[in-house]
């Protein structure tokens, strides 16, 4: 089951990556249309940054997104011995090598899994987490954590992360040019005619819609791999009080301070807390429903 | 000369499917034989702590001299379990966690033993192995019940019994024992 779920990640790991490149060659043209008066230029500029960063973000992925998220690592085990015995356990019951470990000072509980593969991937853990949490509850939030380190859901949202960001800094540079007067000029297209104002108008569509398609593309994979692992966490630590009564811990504390938005997919249970008025906008699935399934195990 | 080639098509297939299967049968004893290593790797290391606890709680008067002597056996014993014998190594290994839970429970009357850094060092290391040896039965056994499903299953079964595969047998968890592992400080 678990094997097939992972080839089914890999899968879709192509799926988003195309979908998302597409979108970026969209953006890029629109943005290139309604900025600088040109399809290629646009395009061509997405295609280069979106390539120089996608670059950056696999290579570095754990360093970007721990910096991101002002985390530190823990590099020997004396540091946060049972924050370390306890990866190194769900990393050998998972069979998995054992991954980074971080550490996040923040007083609100919660923790993050990234990385490229099983082989070169990070976990990080709040002090909040560890001061809260006992050994039970803590091995059943790092064996879901493994559990998205082997189902190769890191990777995922890796490159999801990089895309979307890819998306906004196109948006962005695009505004700039704009309002700094390198935009386009009305008198360098005369006698344009209603094509081409219909053509700005989708432009400007898909500039504005953009950013969101990504995110929300970015949000409902994190929402269906939230299930996933909870399942998978329980069938490694074969515990799921342990996960359960760690969640309710979770939900019932307050937001995070230092947890960086655009890595709010990665968390166990999102650091920001926004009550969304749809659930079609949010990151991770209610908690209710995640504990209420884990209760039927 | 159609018939040639396909016949030697089929051949060259067979052959590669049963290559297939044979390693895959090989891949999964491995697994199996590696991830009991990991349990051994523990049992030793728990081996090695057990000097230095029965050192540390040996001045508290309330250890009465017969825990710690049943502990310091049962370690002796474990050092003598032939290797091959799983069962029988799982079985004092099973004995050995409960002395030692008992010497954890006795603690609680000391405050000041369970105050010093030593003792708590001592005692996250004694339940990260017990923990880990724990994980590596589940390991364990989950790799045994792949391999035991390979030798089972057509076609499998046919290549592992032209080379003696045999089945690997499961470890015995018991429900209890599972809950003594589970030691939260």
């Amino acid at each position: 089951m678990f094997y097939q779920q992972i080839a089914q990640n890999k899968r879709r790991t192509v799926y988003v990556m195309l979908g998302f490149v597409l979108l970026v060659v969209l953006i890029g043209a629109a943005v290139g249309y309604v900025f600088f008066n040109s399809y290629v230029a646009g395009i061509l500029m997405a295609v280069v940054i979106g390539g120089i960063y996608m670059m950056l973000m696999i290579s570095q992925s754990t360093s970007v997104v721990m910096g991101m998220n002002h985390a530190h690592e823990v590099t020997s085990v004396d540091q946060a011995p049972e924050l370390w015995h306890v990866v190194e356990d769900m990393a050998l019951v998972a069979n998995v090598p054992m991954p980074k470990v971080y550490i996040i000072d923040d007083p609100s509980p919660n923790a993050f899994a990234t990385g490229n593969n099983p082989e070169h991937a990070a976990v990080a853990a709040t002090t909040g987490i560890l001061e809260k949490l006992n050994r039970e509850e803590l091995e059943g939030v790092m064996a879901h954590e493994m559990t998205h380190v082997r189902n190769y859901d890191i990777r995922l949202q890796t490159i999801a992360l990089a895309l979307s960001a890819v998306i906004s800094m196109l948006v962005n540079i695009g505004m700039h040019s704009f309002w700094w007067g390198g935009g386009r000029r009305d008198n360098d297209r005369e006698g344009g005619g209603y094509v081409q104002i219909i053509l700005m108008v989708l432009s400007l569509i898909v500039v504005i819609l953009a950013p969101l398609a990504a995110s929300l593309a970015q949000m409902a994979l994190s929402r269906n791999r939230e299930y996933l692992a909870d399942a998978g966490a329980v069938e490694l630590t074969r515990n799921p009080r342990g996960l359960i009564s760690a969640l309710e811990k979770i939900s019932d504390s307050a937001p995070m301070e230092e947890a960086d938005p655009s890595s709010a997919a990665l968390y166990i249970s999102n650091p920001l807390k926004k009550k969304s008025m749809s659930s079609l906008f949010s990151t991770h699935p209610p908690m209710e429903e995640r504990i209420e399934r884990l209760e039927q195990m | 000369m159609l018939t040639i080639i396909i016949v030697v098509i089929v051949i060259v297939l067979l052959i590669a499917i049963y290559a297939g299967v044979y390693n895959g049968l090989v891949s999964a004893r491995v697994h199996s034989q590696e991830s009991w290593s990991q349990i051994d790797v523990q049992l030793k290391r728990r081996n090695d702590l057990i000097p230095n606890l029965v050192e540390t709680v040996k001045g508290y008067g309330k250890y009465e001299s017969s825990t710690l002597e049943k502990v310091v056996e049962l370690r002796s014993q474990m050092m003598q379990v032939p290797a091959g014998d799983h069962q029988q190594a799982m079985e004092v290994s099973d004995q050995l966690t409960n002395s030692l839970k008992s010497i954890f429970a006795l603690s609680e009357s000391y405050p000041d033993l369970k105050a010093s850094t030593q003792y708590a060092k001592l005692m996250e290391e004694l339940s990260n192995t017990e923990n880990k040896i724990a994980y590596s039965r589940q390991l364990f056994n989950s790799t045994a019940a792949n391999l035991n499903t390979k030798i089972q299953s057509f076609p499998s079964n046919i290549v592992a019994g032209i080379h003696h595969f045999t089945q690997v047998e499961y470890l015995q968890v018991p429900e209890t024992e599972k809950e003594n592992v589970k030691v939260s400080f």
